[in-house]
């Protein structure tokens, strides 16, 4: 616990961060669904991005490894390794995906292709970068093994739709691990599946964390998943940030009501009901979004001041907040 | 088992194929002219015309005729050809080759620059790639293909003086028509490809392909194509057979030495044998090739394969 906050801590010199995202905004034709989102995540550690769907944060993952939809355009500082991929030239970019970053997507039955076997779409990385056959299969049935894939001589061989939903996702993260990235983007990877499978899911990413010192952007709307695995998060909402520092002083001490009505609405870990209920009120949609703080139309704090004025990201310097706490609420100090 | 499969399939073939043995029979029955009269010409007296009517046996009773029929069109005996004084079926295998190399040159045109043109139009869909080459395949696919041959032969053979106009045999001779009988094949292809590219890309997993850093054309090659491909047999499949009767009037507009421009003729001359083999030949090809694009999809998608299965 005391390791924790220590090396997490922004002011912390020993470490640069592996990656640094510095007012990213993505804009898609009907707007912007992200603005001026900063984060790090330093080598070894979990950056959680939390939110409501439409809050941005798949969009921010996703412009940081540059799977946009071609429709959308990012602009800002995606710094990697000292260079800035948004601008970086498109081989270099390649070069990083799979390799240096590598990606799990949310619905492990749509994100794997129906018609190449497991092993052949878990090998392909390692295929394309010249390595020979009998290597690759050796590598495929490593990588299956080291996800917890039972049988990975045989499942290599089976395709996508012969599997379950968990072996699904043991399979994406297979194919994530198959280039040796340094950095991995889950983006919601337990959502499709069911409440145990989660559990086990989830234990295998911690898993990779602690043992292979993998760094991760974890994307998802969940925070149980978030208090689970990330050290640092973004709370987002109408694609802005919302409240940023360590996770576990975050979900305890919220200085945003946003994040303090997340964290309510959480199931106690024994409660029989999996998923969380949702807020009262829509989400705000970042292409319409409300004046002031866009969160002002569900906040049971909003004033005057609030529907007229933009609250800036500033820093929680009150005692007792802890080091690294970011808030954009006019009133941070108020809410716990 | 993929052997079930097969037999229900071919069970199915051969059932068609009796139909149509039935059709022919039937059509040639109520056709206008009986055989015996359109043989011997106007100038037969009823006697002769009597006498060959008990040699073809047409005194029979139809019921009777139609089991002969059937009993020799399974030998592949479909009577003497009267032009041509031989079995019809020889006359129309001696022909089939010609027509064979003209479908085939069409069909691999029309796949090759079809799926080339489909990939590329689907790739960015509502792009201005995609919106030219939609167009002009709607456009080509609706140009009558005899008109397209004129055109071709007024230009490329009559003005450039590049191609042969007519005649057979060799690969000069074979580029026109082919190129004729392909184009609408090839608008179809295209299209068919098109869409099923343009869909594909919207599947989550070609995002997974391309966070492996694959080039744009790693992706396309390696994920979208395969999987775009099973609309593409099935129509490949069906047209290839469409393209046999495509043929005929290509045939004799290019004065092709092929089955259509034989059966063109046999229709004008009432040579009913020829027309008989020349169909059911035809009818044959086009249930084999069904089959054969049935078994290439089920080779491509290993999820209708499990289907098979079942």
């Amino acid at each position: 616990m005391a390791d924790h906050s220590v090396a997490v801590a922004p002011a912390n010199q020993r470490t640069t961060p592996m990656l640094e995202v510095t007012d990213l905004e993505v804009v898609l034709p009907a707007g912007a669904v992200v603005d001026r989102v900063s984060f790090t995540v330093p080598a070894g550690r979990t950056t959680g991005l939390i939110g409501e769907s439409g809050s941005g944060k798949t969009m921010t993952a996703m412009a940081v490894v540059g799977l946009l939809p071609d429709t959308a355009s990012a602009s800002g500082e995606v710094r990697w390794k000292a260079q800035d991929l948004l601008v970086a030239p498109e081989r270099r970019r390649r070069q990083v995906r799979g390799r240096e970053i590598g990606v799990v997507f949310q619905d492990p039955s749509a994100a794997l292709n129906p018609i190449q076997t497991v092993g052949r779409q878990v090998g392909e990385i390692l295929r394309r970068d010249g390595l020979p056959r009998t290597q690759v299969r050796a590598r495929v049935l490593e990588l299956l093994a080291r996800v917890g894939l039972p049988e990975p001589e045989r499942q290599a061989d089976s395709y996508p739709h012969e599997m379950s939903g968990g072996m699904r996702q043991r399979v994406m993260i297979a194919i994530a691990l198959a280039g040796q990235p340094e950095l991995v983007i889950a983006d919601e990877p337990t959502t499709a599946l069911d409440v145990t499978t989660q559990a086990r899911i989830l234990a295998l990413l911690a898993d990779l964390r602690e043992r292979e010192g993998l760094a991760m952007i974890l994307v998802s709307h969940d925070l149980r998943v978030m208090a689970h695995v990330a050290d640092e998060v973004v709370v987002m909402y109408a694609g802005r940030v919302a409240e940023q520092g360590p996770a576990r002083a975050v979900l305890d001490r919220p200085y945003h009501p946003y994040t303090r009505a997340l964290a309510a609405n959480v199931p106690a870990v024994t409660s029989r009901t999996a998923i969380a209920e949702p807020l009262p009120g829509a989400p705000a949609s970042p292409f319409d979004r409300p004046s002031g703080c866009p969160f002002h139309p569900r906040c049971p704090m909003a004033r005057d001041r609030c529907v007229t004025e933009v609250p800036a990201l500033r820093e929680i310097t009150e005692a007792g907040a802890g080091p690294g706490r970011f808030s954009a609420c006019h009133f941070a100090e108020e809410v716990s | 088992m993929m052997l079930t499969f097969l037999l229900r399939r071919l069970a199915i073939g051969l059932f068609t194929i009796w139909g149509v043995l039935t059709a022919v029979f039937l059509i040639v029955r109520i056709a206008p002219g009986d055989q015996a009269t359109v043989a011997l010409g106007p100038d037969a007296t009823p006697e002769q015309i009597a006498e060959l009517r008990h040699t073809l046996g047409l005194d029979q009773p139809v019921l009777v005729q139609y089991l002969n029929f059937l009993g020799d069109a399974v030998r592949g005996d479909f009577g003497q050809s009267y032009r041509y004084g031989r079995p019809a079926m020889e006359a129309v295998l001696e022909r089939f080759p010609a027509t064979v190399t003209l479908t085939l040159a069409a069909t691999v045109i029309a796949i090759v620059v079809g799926i080339v043109l489909g990939v590329v139009a689907g790739h960015r869909p509502g792009s201005l790639v995609d919106r030219t080459t939609s167009a002009a395949t709607l456009g080509l696919q609706a140009l009558p293909p005899f008109w397209v041959g004129i055109m071709l032969i007024l230009v490329l053979a009559l003005w450039l003086r590049l191609l042969p106009s007519a005649g057979g045999g060799d690969l000069e001779h074979l580029i026109l028509p082919a190129v004729t009988l392909s184009i609408p094949f090839t608008a179809l292809v295209g299209r068919i490809t098109r869409s099923g590219v343009a869909e594909t890309m919207s599947e989550a997993f070609v995002r997974t392909a391309r966070s492996k850093g694959l080039t744009e054309r790693e992706v396309l090659t390696g994920h979208v194509l395969k999987n775009s491909l099973v609309p593409v047999v099935t129509v490949v499949g069906l047209q290839v057979g469409t393209l046999l009767g495509g043929a005929v009037v290509i045939e004799t507009v290019f004065a092709w030495p092929g089955l259509g421009n034989l059966l063109v003729g046999a229709v004008g001359n009432r040579d009913y044998a020829v027309v008989q083999a020349a169909t059911v030949l035809i009818a044959v090809c086009v249930i084999g090739l069904n089959l054969a694009a049935d078994l290439a999809y089920a080779r491509l998608d290993p999820r209708i394969r499990l289907e098979a299965r079942r």
